[in-house]
This record gives C-alpha cells, structure tokens and sequence, in this order.
C-alpha cells in the first residue's frame, strides 16, 4: 500500500479541522440560544432591567454576537477614548511591549549566568539551591514585594515577566553547556583556544538548540503571566482589558480577549520555533 | 456676602435684611442682586477681586453703616478710583491669583469603578478639572490594595478611597503608617445589602446563619455596617456567617454562581446584580445609617504640604463636582457622562436607577428613594471617630486610641471648611454631630463608652 502523501494528510487533517471546528461552534450556538421561561413583568419595571432577566436570555453569549464583537473589533483596534478605553489592537501592543522588555532583560542574565553554571561545576553546586528554591514561586507571587520594592506598577508588571522567563533558559542554558560533548573541548583544548573562544565558537553552538528550547518555554511562560499581571495592575494591557469587560459582565468581550491573547501566543510561539530551528544541526 | 459687590451702597457687607429703597419692590431688588452674583460666580476673575474688593473695602470701613454712608455721599465710582489710589486693588487681585497658580499641573488620580467615585470621574468629562487650570488623569484601578500602593508609590497624586482606608494608613493598620488625610468625602449613602434571589424569602437576618457575605475590603464602611447590622439582629460577624473581601466587580458573578448568599456593596454592583436578575436589594445602606460616609477624596500629607496651591485646585474641582451631583436635576445628565467604557463601563440605565433613586428591587417592585445616594464632602470628625470605634471594635485596631487627635489630623475639615465657602455651598458651624445608627445614637465625645455598650465585640 501505498504511502498517503505528505499533501494528502494535510488536506484530511484541515478537513477534520474544520469539522471539529463547526460541530463545536453549532453545540455553542444551540447551548445559547436557549431562552429560559420568565414570568410577566411590568413594562415600567422591564425598562429598568437587563435582557437576562426580562427575556430570560442566557448570560453566555452565542458564536453569532462574538463574531459580530471581534467584526467590531477588527475595523477599528486603534481607538483611543481615554485612558481608560483603548482599542483591543493598543491594549495587546502594551501587552507584547512589556512581554518583550521582561524578556529581554531574562535573556541577559540568564543565558550569561547559564553558562557559568554550565562551565563551572563548583558554580553550579552553589548556586544550585538557591535556584530549586526559586525556581517554583509563582511569579505572581513577587507582584507584592514587587509593588512595595520598585514602587512602579508597569516596572513590577515587567519584574515580575523578567522573574517568570528567567529560570526555564537559566536552567536550559546551563544544561546545554554542561553537557557539551567532551571531544569537541578537547579538540578546543588541542587547538589552544582560549576559553572566550571556546565558549563562543563551540560550546555556543553546541548549546544553541537546547538554549532555544528554553527561550520559547520562557516565552509561553511571559505571555501566559502578562494577563494574570495586568488583570492585578490594570492601567493598560490585554490582561486589563479582560478585567475592564469583566467588570462590566460582557462575557462576549471576555471571549474575544481570550481569543486574541491565543492567537497572540501561538505567534509567539512559531517565531521561537523559526529561531530554534535556524540553529538546530545534525550530529 | 464675599460675592456682593462692596461699591454697591445698597449691598450690605454685613448681616440684616434689605434696605435700598431703588428699587419697586423689595423682591426686584433681590433680582438685581442676584443677577449681579450670577455674573459674578459664573466668572473666576470677576468673582476672584470680588473676594479681594470685599476684604479691602471690609478692612477700611469695619462699620457696614459708615461705608455705606461714604459711598452714597462720594458717589461708587469715586469710592473705588479713590481706594485704587492707595491700596492698588487690581494687583491684590493679581497676587491672590498668582498665589492660586497650581505647582503641577498633570495629575493622577486613581479611581475604582463604582459610583461612590462620580465626583472623582464626573469632573472629568464635565470639565471641573479644567476649570481650576489642573489637566487631570483619571485612572480605572483594580481594586482597593492596588489604588493604595499606587497612590503610596507616587503613581497616583491623589486617589478615590475608602473613607477608612485613609485612617487605616495613618494608624499603620494593614500597612505601614504613613500620614494621610481626607479632605472630603465623597458620598453618602448609595450602599445596599443585595441577597441571592433564592433567599427572597428570608427576609429576617436572623435567618442568615451561616451565610457568606462578600464586601469590598476590610477596612471599608461596607464591612463595619454589615458586621453592625448583622451584630444587631444578634449575629456574631466572625462566628456564625462568612464575610470575605472580594473586588465589587467579581461579586455578581459570585452571586450568580452561589458563591456568595449576598454582599454589602457599593452601587452600581447592587443594581446590576438586579440588572441580570442574579439578586435583590434587601435593604439600602441608608436604612442602617442614614447619611453615613462611604468613599472619600484622599491625599497623602505630603502632597498636602508640599503642594499646596495643586491640592486647593484639586479639592475645589471635586467639591465643586460633588456639589452639581448633590442636585437631583443634574443626576440624569451625570449618569450619561459617567457610564461609558472609559470611566465606569455600565449599562447606563443601571447607573440612572443609582444616581436618581427611582429603581427596580429585583422583586418586581419599582422603588423610589431619592436620597439612595447623595453628595456631600464635609468630612465630619464624628465619622473619623465612629470608624476608628467599630475598628477597635472588631479587633483591628488594639490598646488606647487618641480618637480626636486622629480624626483632625486625617479628616480635614477646616480645609472643606474653606473650599466650601468658595463653592458656594454653606459649610456646618462645628467639625463634630451626633448621629444615629439603626436607631442608637453615638456621641463622639465618648468612643469608648460606645464601644462597650456592644454585646457582641472583638475587645
């Protein structure tokens, strides 16, 4: 029998995609639409109440209204009317910004201090407890401390990121560098590399798919740690937004945010798995 | 009158009835005056040398009698070239102006999307910060911890609060001590008890037993009239029901997904949980205490201190706004302003219902109570002491309480004194009253007595 070929597949799964996709909006939509019984109401008083309970209709929106909320979004994801009322494309950009800044600043220490662990095994033995400790707080649980410390909401937001990304790539960096092949540093050795060579032009390398596996952990890590954060320090940001809508009972905005904080991930995502793959190699 | 006009021989400086005899009737003169104070209130500068003029013109003729016998003699014109001559009237005027120039003049201020905040948020949109020359921020917070570090941080220059939450700082109770103050209060009243619908018919407390109740934050006039109401139907707060602090907007899905039997909590969380049907108002604040203070203005001392002429600006743009909100016409007019995503994000009939008093009770009754929320900014003294009381009284605070010296120094009234004046408005003649709480009265005058007439306390 013949293999299916690779185009084929593709084709089958976007298919079942698809389907999987339709049957569970039609089950939303018939979960919905259903329209609870309600007493009569005096029409004087109906004015002064909200469609769940005058019209006995369900709390949750349908796929149709979300649809019309993210068509409403899409055409306009700049606006800006106030501070306290941004366009879901702005709230996001604020998002990534300090996404990207917390990130960053992790990728600077961690990926340094990887590899002193790597290299060093006494470093590694010290350092060792104080990163087991560490490593399993919650990041939201520094937001206090952080708060009460730099005494900048958006600086502890971007703390609390930089917190959250560090330990995966500290972790991964150095268990890349420590388990370098032994040939290729006594070749280094042979060649009497120093050891700023040696670091850069083979262990670098060599650790660079196992280092990237921890920079995209890390990212999925700060993206998912943004909303909890922003939800906690408002202001700004997609996490806010959530809250904001939240506040106001519009699950069908709520909806719309969860949808674009995971099409936003997932973009994340592919562009580390893109770096990863640029510098994967075959033994 | 510091707006009377002082060159006017007819105006009197001092007190009495009227006497000018220029005028048909006694009524048309009254007109006239008015008018000429509406010009004057309706214009800063004008109603700025006014106060000036006044002064001066009070200083120079102590007898109302003597001045008004010189200015009809010399005719106003003269008068007024004739004082200008030695006391230069227009650069008086000027300095007291200059004087008024705020320090900074983009400023913060934080707010939590409730309704207590509508002279906080309505100042905005309604322009009564720009009026004073400030160009506010107006800034949606999470919830009570975050709008107190952030104002303790310096992110905010001011903040909407709770009106213990000021004496808590002070007092270092849930955090350091840092010295704060309360120059006004924001609203009174405008608080409810809202229970699921499924206890509709319990409408006895004494059928809560083992309730869960959510209010907004501990050191929060919500938790202390729950615990007083509760306490008098002969439930012990702390023993026989729950009482968790969780953020107003969670509350209503807590409600509707029975987390929660019900909330003491600020509007428009109360009408919104009848909104969506999840709950009905059992009773409003103001049925435990009528006119009981909620949320306050705050500032930390050293914003006070340090720049005092943005502060005086500020605290006049937000009495000036609680005053338009004290009047029930402009009620409709300020729930359209503040109902938008940008300030408390509502449906606006839910903050109509709020801020008019004529709303749905979620039992298909339509209630009408006109003062369920009102405005007034005086920050009593008495309400500073009866706070730091129910705080002694639950436990939160502990050992001796130098209730007085607290109260003057975080409640400034003799500030609201002044700016109400300004405003307007006609400020009472002491800092302290006695009032009553579901029917006992508290005298200030003895906290500790108060507290040890309760039989259910933490002391």
């Amino acid at each position: 029998m013949a293999q299916p070929s690779a185009s084929s597949l593709n084709i089958k799964a976007t298919i079942v995609s698809v389907l999987i996709l339709a049957t569970f909006l039609f089950a939303w939509h018939l979960g919905t639409a259903g329209v609870a019984t309600t007493q009569k109401l005096d029409p004087e008083y109906a004015k002064l109440m909200g469609a769940t309970a005058t019209q006995g209709k369900s709390a949750m929106p349908g796929p149709i209204e979300v649809g019309a909320k993210i068509w409403e979004h899409l055409k306009d994801p700049f606006y800006d009317r106030g501070t306290n009322d941004k366009g879901l494309g702005i709230q996001l950009a604020y998002s990534i910004g300090r996404v990207a800044l917390g990130y960053l600043l992790a990728v600077a220490v961690a990926i340094p201090l990887g590899f002193l662990i790597g290299m060093s095994p006494l470093m590694s033995r010290a350092l060792d407890p104080f990163i087991q400790v560490m490593k399993p707080i919650s990041p939201l649980a520094w937001m206090p401390l952080a708060l009460y410390t730099i005494k900048d909401s958006g600086m502890s937001a971007i703390f609390v990121i930089f917190i959250c990304s560090l330990w995966p790539m500290l972790i991964n960096t150095a268990f890349g560098v420590a388990s370098v092949r032994k040939e290729w540093l006594n070749v280094a050795k042979t060649l009497e590399l120093g050891p700023a060579r040696t670091a850069l032009s083979v262990i670098l390398p060599a650790a660079a798919p196992t280092i990237f596996t921890g920079m995209r952990i890390s990212i999925g890590i700060a993206w998912l740690v943004i909303v909890a954060a922003e939800m906690l320090v408002g202001g700004t940001g997609i996490g806010y937004f959530v809250w904001n809508e939240w506040n106001n009972l519009s699950i069908t905005n709520v909806i719309t945010a969860i949808l674009a904080i995971g099409l936003v991930g997932m973009a994340l995502d592919q562009l580390m798995a893109r770096l990863q793959k640029s510098v994967s190699y075959a033994d | 009158m510091s707006f009377d006009n002082p060159f006017d021989a007819k105006t009197k400086l001092g007190h009495g009835g009227c006497s000018c005899g220029h005028h048909a009737s006694d009524a048309e003169h009254q007109k006239a005056i008015e008018a000429d104070n509406r010009a004057v209130a309706r214009d800063e500068d004008l109603r700025l040398s006014r106060i000036v003029e006044s002064a001066v013109v009070r200083a120079l003729f102590p007898e109302d009698a003597t001045r008004r016998a010189f200015l009809r003699a010399v005719g106003t014109g003269t008068a007024a070239a004739a004082i200008a001559q030695f006391l230069p009237l227009g650069a008086i005027t000027d300095a007291f102006a200059q004087g008024a120039t705020p320090e900074k003049k983009d400023l913060k201020v934080g707010f939590i999307p409730i309704t207590c905040a509508t002279p906080i948020i309505m100042a905005h949109p309604m322009g009564f910060y720009s009026k004073q020359g400030l160009n506010v921020e107006v800034v949606k917070t999470a919830g009570w911890a975050v709008i107190r570090d952030k104002t303790l941080n310096k992110e905010y220059d001011a903040a909407h609060m709770l009106s213990p939450m000021p004496l808590a700082i002070t007092l270092g109770v849930g955090s350091n001590p840092i010295p704060y103050t309360m120059p006004a209060v924001e609203n009174i009243n405008g608080q409810a008890i809202t229970l699921s619908i499924k206890h509709k018919d319990k409408r006895n407390p004494k059928d809560w037993k083992g309730f869960k109740f959510a209010v907004p934050f501990d050191y929060s006039m919500h938790n202390y009239l729950l615990r007083y109401y509760l306490a008098e139907a002969g439930l012990d707060p702390d023993k026989d029901v729950q009482i968790r602090s969780v953020p107003p907007p969670e509350m209503v899905a807590n409600l509707r997904a029975d987390n929660i039997d019900g909330f003491l909590a600020p509007d428009p969380v109360n009408q919104r949980a009848v909104f969506d049907g999840a709950g009905f108002i059992h009773i409003l604040s103001k049925e435990i205490w009528d006119g009981h203070p909620c949320c306050a203005f705050a500032a930390s001392k050293e914003f006070v201190t340090q720049m005092p002429n943005t502060y005086s600006a500020l605290l006049k743009a937000i009495i000036e706004a609680t005053a338009f909100a004290s009047k029930q016409e402009n009620r409709k007019q300020i729930a359209e302003a503040i109902a938008p995503a940008n300030y408390l994000n509502q449906p606006p009939t839910v903050v109509e219902q709020v801020l008019t008093g004529t709303y749905a009770d979620g039992l298909g009754n339509i209630v009408k109570a006109s003062n369920r929320i009102d405005f007034d900014p005086f920050p009593w003294e008495s309400f500073a002491i009866w706070i730091m009381t129910q705080m002694k009284r639950w436990g939160q605070l502990k050992g001796d309480v130098d209730y007085k010296a607290i109260a003057k120094q975080v409640f400034l009234a003799t500030d609201a004194t002044k700016l109400m004046k300004e405003a307007g408005l006609t400020p009472p003649d002491s800092t302290t009253k006695k009032f009553k709480v579901m029917g006992k009265e508290f005298d200030p005058e003895k906290p500790e007595e108060y507290i040890a007439s309760f039989a259910i306390k933490r002391v």
